[in-house]
């Protein structure tokens, strides 16, 4: 019974040391490929449209529905208190900071990285990344660095401009119920912000970028098993993206914390 | 030459090749026969060093695939093709990109010059005007021949053929026999083919060589393997359901 707990336990460490050791390999031969030419722009592009450009809707939405929440909920307690014009510039520094880095990476994390399992994922089943070896291309140049690169590019851009529609969500609400005016909202906004509020975010939102990347290939690329397989990573890839995009938050959040108080 | 010198390999305790030898000299085609599930496709795919061998090693032109370097690797690659048992078409590229992938890759050459190349090689299994059709819109058996124009489109030196008639009309099959042979007789390629078609087998091979439990138990030119005394390849070959293979393993009783 007992010694039955601990292979469970030791095939448990082992596999999440695996995987771990897995992401790192994939990690260091991705910067390497990406670094070394020839460089493909074409399928960088390509894949920096699927993940940007085609997130936009999604992220226009969420977004500034995160905004018109964040504004309402702040304003319940701030006309409380009477300082509803506070709302603005809580609403700029939870959205910059906090919010819209990890509220993009997870839609990303969702609608590009599941495809990108999926699409690796069964490619692997059908020994497409077999064929793409002995083709002489190595899949990791071919398939991975285009997704990496798109993806640290295209993320700190989506968060950029889910910040913007997010503060528009808010700023519609304060201006529009909450009587605020428009100028003053403005004014809060942006005294409220500092430089290094906008670079702490985009920099979080640069490291989810990559980790959605890898993440998500690795688990294609280690699909065992047919069609169940490829759900399987599908399911896995989503939920490690998530874990290690919390996490990854809570880590730099704090280190941020120390080095810029 | 390709030199094959005791290999085994497994996975999760199966032992699948086990100490198997086998040589296929340049130029020359090799058949390889053996019962569905024996290890067939896993030896193939250490050829091309897709599968690294638990033990053994394998040579093509005397060096040894599984100790080359990433750039050795790469030129090695371009001098053989593989045809995989289901194709491996990509499915993101229309036929014409599949069958010049390589060129598309690894070469300057325009894409009219490609587009060219890449039909001349569908021409050659028997397939035209459907260079702008996606891999989903094909049968099966063009998928087939498709991925078969995708080996012979790099004009490899050794192509590795895994039942590349298998799920083709008998008329189709034949003239996929036809190619494999002009390809050995006039282009001197070296070939190994996997197939279940004893008929195309007696047609194609210089050699075949039989795969039973991991190891070449019989090698021979088709005569031999015909006129064979011993009795398990006697039992495939004819495709008979009673005999020592069958009784060793406990099917079909
Ligand atoms: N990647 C793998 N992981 C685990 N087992 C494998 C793997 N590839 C092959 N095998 C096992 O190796 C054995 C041989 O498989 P292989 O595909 O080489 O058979 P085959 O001779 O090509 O059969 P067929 O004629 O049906 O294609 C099978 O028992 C299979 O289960
Ligand atoms: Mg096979």
């Amino acid at each position: 019974m007992l010694t039955k707990f601990f292979i469970e336990l030791g095939r448990r460490i082992l596999s999440f040391m695996y995987f771990f050791g897995g992401l790192a390999s994939l990690s260091g031969q991705t910067v390497y490929q990406a670094l070394k030419p020839p460089y493909n722009n074409y399928r960088i592009f390509e894949q920096a449209k699927k993940a940007g450009y085609e997130s936009l809707p999604i992220v226009s939405v969420v977004a500034l529905f995160i905004g018109v929440i964040f504004a309402l909920q702040f304003g319940y307690f701030m006309q409380q208190i009477g300082s509803e014009m506070y709302i603005a510039s809580l609403v700029a520094l939870a959205i910059v900071r906090e919010l819209g880095p990890v509220i993009t990476a997870l839609i990303v994390a969702g609608r590009v990285g599941a495809a990108n399992t999926a699409e690796l994922g069964s490619m692997q089943v059908t020994e497409q990344i077999d064929a793409l070896e002995t083709l002489a291309t190595n899949p990791i140049k071919y398939l991975v660095v285009p997704r990496f690169v798109a993806l640290s590019l295209m993320l700190p851009l989506l968060t950029i401009y889910g910040n913007l529609i997010g503060v528009l969500g808010s700023y519609t609400i304060c201006v529009a119920k909450l009587g605020i005016t428009s100028s003053m909202y403005l004014h809060m906004t942006f005294s409220a912000l500092r430089y290094k509020d906008l670079f702490t975010g985009l920099f979080k939102s640069w490291i989810f970028g990559m980790v959605i990347a890898l993440v998500s290939c690795h688990e294609g690329f280690n699909v065992q098993g047919g069609a169940v397989g490829v759900g399987k990573a599908t399911t896995r890839s989503v939920v490690f993206s998530f874990l290690m995009i919390i996490a990854a938050d809570c880590f730099f959040t704090a280190l941020f914390y120390f080095i810029f108080p | 030459m390709i030199k094959i010198q005791e290999l085994s390999k497994s996975f999760n305790h199966n032992l699948v090749l086990n100490n198997l030898s086998l040589n296929v000299p340049s130029g020359q085609t090799c058949v390889i026969i053996g019962r569905s599930g024996c290890g067939k496709s896993v030896l193939l795919k250490h050829i091309v060093g897709l599968l690294s061998p638990d033990s053994g090693r394998v040579l093509v032109e005397d060096r040894e695939v599984g100790r080359l370097k990433e750039l050795e690797l790469v030129a090695l690659r371009s001098k053989i093709s593989m045809v995989f048992q289901g194709g491996a078409l990509f499915d993101s590229m229309n036929v014409i990109e599949n069958v010049g992938f390589s060129l598309i890759e690894h070469t300057k050459m325009s894409f009219s010059e490609i587009s060219a190349r890449a039909k001349e090689s569908l021409a050659l299994v028997g397939l035209t005007g459907i260079g702008n059709l996606m891999p989903s819109e094909l049968s099966g058996g063009m998928k087939k021949r498709v991925a078969l124009a995708r080996a012979i489109c790099i004009k490899p030196e050794i192509i590795l053929y895994d039942e590349p008639t298998t799920g083709v009309d008998p008329i189709t099959g034949d003239s996929i026999d036809e190619l494999i042979r002009s390809l050995h007789d006039k282009l001197k390629v070296t070939s190994i083919v996997v197939t279940h078609d004893m008929k195309s087998a007696y047609h194609i091979a210089d050699k075949i060589a039989m795969m039973y439990k991991g190891k070449i138990i019989l090698e021979g030119t088709p005569e031999q393997i015909q006129s064979t005394s011993d009795p398990v390849v006697h039992q495939f070959i004819n495709g008979l359901s009673k005999g020592p293979i069958t009784e060793a393993d406990g099917s079909f009783k």
